[in-house]
Parts: structure tokens; C-alpha cells; sequence
């Protein structure tokens, strides 16, 4: 009833291809965008802003990358925290040797790095598969952070090897307090989420998806397995290098290559599996869920444990719990939380006369 | 999106439901501790120590000038993003917010310092976190305090000299620095080189990559170079591999000499044999004879209210820096007490002062049961150090014996690093440095 | 010369370690195709859980420490708990997600692995124990004199233990009935369940025998480097080892471990103070890398054809 594209004629092929075809989608969309770029700063509070709506959004874009990777394109990479390193050390190393350098910009060519890089260790793609490459993409993991920590130039030679962002300018306007750091870092995922919303459906993204449902019948088929896999490799890192560049300017302030590790790439996994392979929608859901449930657990853990049982037990059974909820999760619905979006809707068509 | 909405919604109700009630009139500090994951054995330890340190001052003393301390745990699992959102919780908690942080982890430090700073809160990183902080000009609000790795690196040459009798003895001597390969394990590199050249010993850095759980090639190199001493600046599991892996190529452990990361039960016991001779540095000694333990035992685990599940640990080198942790942090309320009216709770602004106004002499010590517990500290506006002496234990196979006195460190040769570090960091970050002769 | 014999024979003796956690990764792969990321917290669990037993029991039983029937009798408790672990496993997590893409089982296996892990420090608490196998890890005396190469006797007994284990399995593979049925479900789990082979009796006797090798892998690695939650990382050793030798192949394990320690320990020594050192953290990721550019399947993994 609600939601009942019955009625909504397409008149033209520009109509019938556009983002959002069904009116519906069109005003929720528009509702989501108005209530996280207008009620969300007038109603959170710096805590809310700060702890954790920057976070979820920046591994949204983060698992986003990653989704493109390996949702679309097929190809499972363990490497993503590393990729997100090299963003936030270019872009640091961007704004300290070309101060002139705009901060858009520098994260944009931080991307750029991270996309090379990104294109270098996806070559083996070209002949190893599935979960030889995961492993293979470990090398990636290991060999970035290794290179950040061994190379002083990277930190410009701080001695303990962190970086400390510059202050974040644009045009003169800085982004000192949280809601603007929020809101630079909402439009920016915002525009990047809908660039990858398109491009998904295009001919590329296309391309993606034939190469991961059977490599071999696409190149048959006449696409370019070489070209198409490193353009997912390197679409993928620049998501996670722009994503690593907000992580240390607008999260963090301070970083050490370490702070990449092995257990972030793992993290960001879990959120594109938890919300959705091939997704741009579970990405989203996924990166909130990922990065609140564990607070949520040890809220709830203090509030009902508080002192009555010894806080490392309480501390064990948050990770017990959360460990149970993915497993629940995935016996539920393989598919992800985007998955369930999807059921409602179907479920909504029909509202409230089901047959 | 709705589902967002939801958890949110959902984590926004738990999250006022389950807020803890803090009476007014109590000072609160929120501990963001970690009790799960690689590290939890120090978590437990050393957030164990402060608890049990803040409820004996709670139930022997009535709280500081009456006024009780209360607390709350969040779960860090020594992850970085996790510390922040700790804080970030915890900050507006209890009647005057957050009094101070202890992150007890290097990587969470720094993410705070920034955040910290325009909170006004105050963060005392105990033998950790960042070593060119101990400039007070630069990092008002951070504290590192009584010894940082630099100074105590230093110390650490100075024991060697005094085995090797006189500082003069060194020339030509060779000493082999493995280290994590990590932020934490790199930062001592220039110290040691700049020492090097003082001196005229050669040092040779090996890099052990993380975990190190197998450093069979780094320990050959290390009988290639036959060093007249190793340096072993550990964390966690490298540092019983390190010294099994010394034993497997008989490579005497009372040479071996450890950071205080390196230096305690958990490093030793999971090592056996292997680790009986080994000494490493500690700016808080083992043991349970101590007054202020005999206490925490005899008014807190008397009572059965006592932190720890392993009653054994109470005196190990973990829990015993958990109560130095503690000490400080009373001991600064209290300072902060004299100035800004005693019987009140503080905000994080007034313990910053109480912090830089620290002095815990001998006397003080001595009053608090904790003489030769830990070194008397004394902080200043440019010095947020405040101590810089260690002691070094050797490990007898069953326990920690303290084998020397308090070892100073050259502060010449480290303060200088430090001012010239942070002297970098202030104009990468346009700070201009306080000007302490104006403070009081 | 002598001394890259020495590095060389200490980094053979490393692989085998390397290749006894890798066996358990190997052994689940083969019969249930499920990447089992929570091996690494199987090998905690294990060790955690026999060091545990070793405190409590003498207590229980009302005498001293130390003794061979507590050390006996903690082992077979700790072997009892992996069995009902894995037959747990397979029961909750494994049968609900039977059918299920590749990825899934994964990451369900990672949700196991934080589950094992809470479960492992939440019974038995965070303390950091010693473990004792009653052998020492110091240089073999007469080979030190002899030849000057250091050999820890530990490292000896290790492989020992290694190579008995593998034999073992290889036997059970490859004699047994439960091993036929086990490579028939390996082939193909539809056609093994057509000719009547229970399909979850064969991947809870797996899930058991991979416990039991955690367990073995666990207590050596628990006496070379402690009990502690580092344990878990062991697993990361494996990783590299496992794409060089083949998910599927047990001597794959092996040689893959043998080349793998070999090549990260000659690495490390030679090249890395070229580079600064610190190398061990990647190398034998590119190492693997090289050989997979040869044999996209590893070693001695199973070629697959792709048909269209």
C-alpha cells in the first residue's frame, strides 16, 4: 500500500534509469539525507558526533571499498586497513610538503595513492583465486604497515613514528568543532556513496559483477579480465584510502601505522558480510552494526553486571555475545542485514493485504 | 536505515537507562580498561591496583578530605577507535566530569592528547604514551609522568656502566638493542645512538616483527654479533620468546637487560628456567611487604571487596604499578584540593594544576606506607616527568628482587631530545609553547 | 657456512611448528571446504584448558602438583573439552549454514573465534601461565661441541612430535574406513551423502581430530612462549604456510612449513639488515606469493578446472 510503485510510468529511458526509479525511494532517500544533514547536528550531541556517528560513517565508506572489491568484483581481500594506512600517511605527507595544497585535494590524491597501491597488490588477482588471494592480499596487510613503520620519511621522521594531522582548512573555513567535522565528513560519504551507487550499475560495475559470478564465462563473454579486476582493486583502495585519510583527520587527530592492523581489515569484513556482500545499502548497516554493538554490549554489560560480577567476566562475555550475535546473524539471514531491508519491502508492497 | 535508527535509538535508551548514578560530592575518574584480548593480563593487573588503591582510600580514609572517589570501567580492548569512544562516554560522568585518564596504551594516548586538550581534561600516561610530552609547555595537558622511555633508557646505560665498572669501562664495549618493531619499540633508537657516541660502545638495533612469537633469526644474530649486552625492549609475548630463544643459544640472561613492559611476572613465568638471571628496569618494585599493600589487603581483600580474581597477583609487578597509578592520582586531587577548597570534588582543570603541583617526597612516601615503592616525584610546568629514576630487578626464578638503589637518569642528554621534539610538534601544530615563568 | 646451517636446521625445525598449527586449518578444509579462521583460538583454548586443569586438579583430587597423573588426566580433559567443542560447533554453527557460500562459513568461523576466545579467558581467567613438557629447550651439549651448530632439544622433540602426528593422519586417511569416508566427502559432499556416509558424523570426527591437533600444537607452542591470548596469533604463522602447501593437502603442510621456516629464518638473517630488519612479518607472504604466481593452487593443492 505504502509502498506501491504501481501507477509510476516511465516515459522516457532517462526515467526508467534513473538512481532511484520508484518515488518512494526518492523521498525516503531525500528524508535520510534531511534528517543526517539537518536534524542529526541540531539533535546529537558532540559525544553522539564524535564517538560514534564519525566512525560508522568513515568505516561505512571504508566497508563500502571493500564492497566494491569484493562484494561486486568477486575478489576477497584482507588488505583494507592497510590501503585506509596509506591514504592517511599520503594524505598527511600531501599537506606537509605542498602546504598550498588544498585539503579536498590532498584527500583526493590520497585516494589516488591509495588506488596504485591498491592496483600493485591486486595484480596476483590475475591468477590466484578466492582464498588464496585473501591470504595473498595478507602480504599487503603486513608489508604497508611494515613500510610506514620502517621508513621514517613516511612520519617525516617523528620519533615515535605517529603522524599528528595538520589542522583541517578549507578554504579558510576550518573544521574545528564536531559538527562540522561531521558534516564534512557526511557530504563527503554522501557524494562518494552515491558515485558508487551508480557506478555499480553501470557498465563497469556490470563488468564486476560477471567477473565474480564466473570469471571465466565473462572473459568469454569479451571483458577484459586484467582491466576490470585492477579497476576493482583500485576504485576499492581509493574508497579506503579516502576513508583512512578521514579516519586521521577527522576521527583520529593521531596515528601509528600499528592503529592499521590486521584486526581493522577484519573489522571492516565483518561489516560488509554483516550487512550485505554487494550492497552499497549493507555497507552501511553493516559499519553501524560492527562498530556499535560492542559498545552497546558493554553499556548493557555495565548496567547489568555493575558489580555484581567481576568486570573481566563482564568483559569476556561482551566478546562471547558478540562472537554468538555474527554467528546468529549469519544462520538467520546469509545475506546480510541489507537483506532484511529488502524482505520488508517486498513485505511493504503488499501491506497491508498480503496474499 | 531504519535499522540504524534503531540501534541507535536502542543504544541511546540502554545508554541512559544503565548511565550510572554518581552521588554529588564524589570525585569520579573514568578507567578505560581493557580485560579481554592480547593484553589483558596487564589490564587486569594494573586496573586491578588502582581500583583496589582508590577503595582503600575510600574505606581507610573516608575518600581525599572526605571526599570518596568512584569509578566506572569501559572496555578498551586496546583498540584505539574503542579508547575514544570511552572517553568520549565517560567524560561528562560523575558531579565534575572526568578528573583524569589513564588510557594505558601507547596508541590510545595519542588519540586523546588533541581531544583531551580541548576538554580540559588532563591525561597521565605512567611509563608509557608519548615521551616528548614530558615538555609541559607544549603538552599542558598531558603527563608522563615519573619516568619516560628516553630517561629511563639512559638509566639503563648507567646500570650497565656501574656492572661494568665505571661509565669509562664502556668504550669498546658492544650492546645489541631487539626491539619491537613498532612506534613503541623504535622511539628509544636515537637515544641509544646519541649515547653510543658519548660513550664510544656500538650498538647494534635488531627489529623483532609483531607478535614475535618466534625470534629464532633475530638471537642468531645475536650470538653472530656476541654482544656484552643485550637490551630487550619488548611488549607482550616477544619478551618470554626472547628469552627462551637467548637460552637456546646460551646466551647468558643475567646480561639481558628489559624495559619495564618486559619486566614483569608475565614476561618471566611463561619463560620457565629461561628467564632465572634476567633484569629489567621498573619504576615500581614487586612485592606485597610494602605498608600500602599490607593495607589494601588488611581494609580492601580483608573485607572481600578486592578487585582481583587471583588474589596471588596482589603484589606483582602489574598490580603494584596499578597502586602507583592510584597513588599519583590521589595524591593530585589532593594537591588540587589545597588550592581550589578542600572537601570538594575537582574539575579536570584544577587536577591539571594539582598534577603539575605534584610533589611526592620521601616524606610523603614514607606517610603513605610506599618508601622505596616508588621514586619521589616532582613535577613542574616544563617538567611533566617528574622523576626519571628507575630501579632494576633481577628475576630469581621465582619472584622479582630489586638489585639496585634509584638510578638517575641524564636529563641533560633527554631533555634536550625532548625540547627539540616537542618543539617540532608545536610548530607542525602552530602551538605556541607556554611561557613557564608566568605560571604558578 | 656453519652458520647458515645453523640458521637453516632452526628454521626447518620452526616450519614444522608452523605446519602443526597449519594441519588443523588443512584437516577442515579438506573434509568441510570451511576456511577455519578460529584454529588460531582452537590452539588457545586447548592449551588454555589444559594448563587450567593442571592449577584445579590437584585441588580437586586432593594432591601435590606437578604429578604425572594430574598432567595425565588434564590432558585427557583438555582433549574431552575439543571434542565437545567441536561436536558443539558442528551442531550449532555448521549445520544451520550447510550449503551456504564459502564466505559465510568464514566468517562464521570468525564469530567462533571470538566466542572461543571470551569462552577460554572467561573460565579460566587472563593470567599468563608457564607450561612445563618436562624437556628442555636449551642446545643439544654434544652437537653444540662437535660441530658448534646449537640445536634446542626441544625444537627436536617438536618435529618428532610433528612427524608422528602426520604419519598418524595419514594412516587414518588412508586406511581406515572413517578416512575413505572422510576423502569421499571430500570429493564431493553430495555424491558421499548419495552412497550413505553420514555427513555430520564425518565433520564432527574432523572438527574433533582438528581440536586434537590444536591441542598438541598448543601445548608446544604454550611451552615455547607461555599459555597466553598470543597463542591465537600462531595462526598468522600458518597462514603463509597454508597457500604455499594447498588448503587441502596435509603433506602440503608439512613441506610448505619446512620451506616457509626455512626461507623466513635465511630471509631475516641475510637480507634484513639490508633493509632494517623486521622482515618476518611479510616475507613469507611474498614467499607464498612467488609460488602461487607458478601454481595458483599451491603446492600441492588440488588443481581445479574451471568449466564454463
Amino acid at each position: 500500500m505504502l509502498y506501491r510503485e504501481a501507477g509510476q510510468f516511465k516515459t522516457s529511458y532517462g526515467a526508467d534509469q534513473q538512481i532511484f526509479p520508484i518515488r518512494q525511494d526518492r523521498i525516503a532517500m531525500a528524508a535520510i539525507l534531511a534528517f543526517f544533514f539537518v536534524g542529526v547536528p541540531l539533535l546529537a550531541n558532540q559525544y553522539w558526533l564524535q564517538a560514534i556517528l564519525v566512525p560508522v560513517l568513515i568505516f561505512s565508506l571504508a566497508a563500502l571499498g571493500l564492497n566494491i572489491l569484493t562484494g561486486y568484483a568477486g575478489q576477497l581481500s584482507l588488505g583494507t586497513a592497510a590501503f585506509m594506512a596509506v591514504g592517511a600517511f599520503a594524505a598527511y605527507n600531501f599537506e606537509l610538503r605542498l602546504p598550498w595544497m588544498p585539503l579536498p585535494v590532498s584527500f583526493v590524491l590520497a585516494g589516488v595513492v591509495a588506488a596504485a597501491v591498491g592496483m600493485l597488490f591486486g595484480l596476483p588477482s590475475l591468477r590466484i583465486k578466492g582464498f588464496y588471494l585473501a591470504v595473498a592480499t595478507l602480504a599487503a596487510q603486513f608489508f604497508i604497515v611494515w613500510v610506514l613503520t620502517k621508513f621514517g620519511w613516511f612520519s617525516n621522521y617523528s620519533s615515535s613514528g605517529v603522524i599528528t594531522t595538520q589542522k583541517m582548512q578549507i578554504l579558510g573555513y576550518a573544521f574545528d568543532t564536531p559538527v562540522r567535522q561531521y558534516l564534512l565528513v557526511l557530504t563527503i560519504v554522501a557524494v562518494m556513496a552515491m558515485l558508487a551507487k551508480n557506478l555499480v550499475r553501470s557498465s563497469t560495475g556490470r563488468a564486476w559483477m560477471a567477473v565474480r559470478d564466473m570469471d571465466v564465462a565473462a572473459e568469454v563473454i569479451g571483458i577484459r579480465l586484467m582491466h576490470t579486476k585492477l579497476l576493482a582493486f583500485a576504485v576499492s583502495s581509493f574508497y579506503c584510502g579516502v576513508a583512512g585519510a578521514l579516519y586521521a583527520y577527522a576521527y583520529l587527530g593521531t596515528v601509528e601505522p600499528e592503529g592499521f592492523n590486521l584486526d581493522m581489515s577484519f573489522r571492516v569484513l565483518f561489516m560488509i558480510i554483516i550487512g550485505g556482500v554487494g550492497s552499497i545499502l549493507g555497507s552501511f548497516l553493516g559499519a553501524a552494526f560492527i562498530v556499535l554493538a560492542p559498545i552497546f554490549l558493554n553499556v548493557t554489560a555495565h548496567g547489568l553486571f555493575a558489580g555484581n560480577i567481576p568486570a573481566g567476566l563482564a568483559s569476556n562475555l561482551e566478546l562471547i555475545v558478540f562472537g554468538g550475535l555474527i554467528i546468529f546473524f549469519l544462520i538467520v539471514e546469509p545475506h546480510g542485514l541489507a537483506r532484511l531491508w529488502q524482505i520488508a519491502k517486498e513485505k511493504l508492497r503488499l501491506w497491508p493485504f498480503p496474499y | 536505515m531504519k535499522r540504524i535508527q534503531r540501534s541507535l535509538l536502542a543504544a541511546a535508551v540502554m545508554a541512559a537507562v544503565s548511565a550510572p548514578a554518581f552521588a554529588a560530592g564524589e570525585q569520579y575518574v573514568g578507567l578505560p580498561s581493557y580485560r579481554v584480548g592480547p593484553y589483558a593480563a596487564g589490564g587486569s593487573g594494573i586496573f586491578g591496583g588502582m581500583i583496589d588503591y582508590f577503595k582503600l582510600v575510600n574505606e581507610r580514609d573516608g575518600g581525599v578530605n572526605g571526599v570518596k572517589l568512584t569509578w566506572d570501567e569501559c572496555e578498551t580492548e586496546y583498540n584505539n577507535a574503542r579508547g575514544v569512544e570511552c572517553y568520549e562516554r565517560q567524560k561528562k560522568n560523575g558531579p565534575t566530569g572526568n578528573t583524569v585518564v589513564h588510557p594505558l596504551s601507547t596508541g590510545i594516548t595519542y588519540s586523546l592528547i588533541d581531544k583531551a586538550t580541548a576538554d580540559k581534561i588532563p591525561i597521565i600516561s605512567l611509563g608509557y604514551g608519548r615521551t616528548d610530552a614530558s615538555d609541559g609547555r607544549v603538552f599542558p595537558y598531558v603527563f608522563p609522568l615519573i619516568t619516560n622511555y628516553w630517561s629511563q633508557n639512559t638509566a639503563k646505560i648507567k646500570f650497565i656502566g656501574s656492572k661494568e665498572g665505571g661509565m669509562d669501562k664502556l668504550a669498546g664495549k658492544k650492546i645489541v638493542n631487539i626491539y619491537h618493531d613498532s612506534a613503541y619499540g623504535k622511539e628509544t633508537i636515537p637515544v641509544l645512538d646519541a649515547q653510543a657516541k658519548m660513550y664510544g660502545f656500538s650498538v647494534t638495533h635488531i627489529a623483532v616483527a609483531h607478535p614475535g612469537n618466534e625470534q629464532q633469526s633475530q638471537w642468531l644474530q645475536v650470538r653472530q654479533a656476541k654482544p656484552d649486552w643485550v637490551i630487550l625492549r619488548g611488549w607482550g609475548v616477544m619478551n618470554p620468546t626472547a628469552l627462551k630463544a637467548a637460552a637456546k643459544i646460551g646466551y647468558p640472561r643475567d646480561k639481558i637487560v628489559g624495559v619495564w613492559w618486559s619486566g614483569a611476572e608475565e614476561d618471566t613465568i611463561p619463560a620457565g628456567d629461561a628467564a632465572k638471571g634476567y633484569i629489567a628496569a621498573g619504576f615500581n618494585v614487586a612485592g606485597a611487604n610494602y605498608p600500602v599493600v599490607r593495607d589494601i589487603q588488611k581494609y580492601v581483600y580483608a573485607k572481600d571487596k578486592g578487585n582481583m580474581e587471583d588474589k596471588s597477583r596482589v603484589g606483582s609487578i602489574y598490580y603494584n604499578r596499578g597502586v602507583v597509578h592510584g597513588i599519583v592520582t590521589v595524591e593530585a586531587i589532593r594537591k588540587a584540593q589545597e588550592k581550589f577548597g578542600k572537601g570538594k570534588p575537582i574539575t579536570g582543570e584544577q587536577m591539571r594544576w594539582g598534577i603539575e603541583n605534584l610533589n611526592i617526597d620521601n616524606a610523603v612516601l614514607k606517610k603513605l606506607g610506599a618508601e622505596g615503592f616508588m621514586p619521589p616525584t616532582k613535577l613542574s610546568c616544563a617538567n611533566h616527568e617528574g622523576s626519571g629514576l628507575v630501579k632494576f630487578q633481577q628475576w630469581d626464578g621465582k619472584q622479582w628482587k630489586v638489585i639496585t638503589d634509584w638510578i638517575e637518569s641524564d636529563q641533560k642528554l633527554v631533555r634536550g631530545m625532548i625540547e627539540e621534539s616537542s618543539a617540532k610538534y608545536a610548530k607542525e601544530k602552530g602551538i605556541t609553547p607556554r611561557d613557564c615563568s608566568k605560571e604558578m | 657456512m656453519q652458520f647458515f646451517f645453523e640458521v637453516l636446521i632452526g628454521g626447518l625445525l620452526s616450519g614444522v611448528l608452523y605446519a602443526l598449527v597449519a594441519l588443523g586449518f588443512v584437516l577442515i578444509y579438506k573434509a568441510s571446504g570451511v576456511f577455519n579462521f578460529a584454529q588460531g583460538a582452537m590452539v588457545f583454548f586447548a592449551a588454555l584448558t589444559f594448563v587450567g586443569f593442571q592449577e584445579v586438579l590437584p585441588g580437586w583430587l586432593g594432591v601435590e602438583p606437578g604429578g604425572a597423573a594430574v598432567f595425565w588426566l588434564a590432558l585427557i580433559l583438555a582433549c574431552l573439552a575439543m571434542v565437545v567443542l567441536s561436536i558443539a560447533t558442528e551442531r550449532i554453527v555448521l549445520r544451520p549454514l550447510v550449503n551456504q557460500p564459502q564466505i559465510t562459513l568464514f566468517m562464521a568461523t570468525i564469530g567462533l573465534a571470538f566466542f572461543i576466545e571470551g569462552l577460554a579467558q572467561g573460565i579460566w581467567g587472563a593470567n599468563v601461565r608457564g607450561l612445563e613438557l618436562g624437556i628442555q629447550d636449551e642446545p643439544i651439549a654434544w652437537m653444540a661441541e662437535r660441530t658448534g651448530i646449537f640445536i634446542s632439544s626441544f625444537d627436536v622433540f617438536a618435529a618428532v612430535v610433528a612427524g608422528v602426528l602426520v604419519a598418524v593422519l595419514a594412516v587414518f586417511f588412508n586406511r581406515t574406513r572413517v578416512g575413505r569416508a572422510l576423502r569421499a566427502v571430500a570429493d564431493d559432499h553430495q555424491a558421499a551423502l548419495s552412497i550413505g556416509i553420514p555427513l555430520q558424523v564425518i565433520w564432527r570426527i574432523v572438527w574433533a581430530v582438528a581440536g586434537f591437533v590444536a591441542l598438541v600444537a598448543g601445548l608446544i607452542w604454550g611451552a615455547r612462549n607461555g599459555v597466553q591470548f598470543a597463542l591465537t596469533f600462531t595462526a598468522l604463522k600458518a597462514l603463509p604456510v597454508l597457500i604455499l602447501g594447498g588448503f587441502e593437502s596435509v603433506p602440503g603442510a608439512i613441506v610448505g612449513g619446512l620451506i616457509i621456516g626455512a626461507s623466513e629464518k635465511l630471509a631475516e638473517v641475510y637480507l634484513g639488515p639490508m633493509v632494517g630488519g623486521g622482515i618476518d612479518s611479510w616475507f613469507p607472504y611474498f614467499m607464498a606469493l612467488l609460488f602461487l604466481l607458478v601454481r595458483p593452487e599451491g603446492l600441492f593443492g588440488e588443481r581445479h578446472i574451471d568449466r564454463v
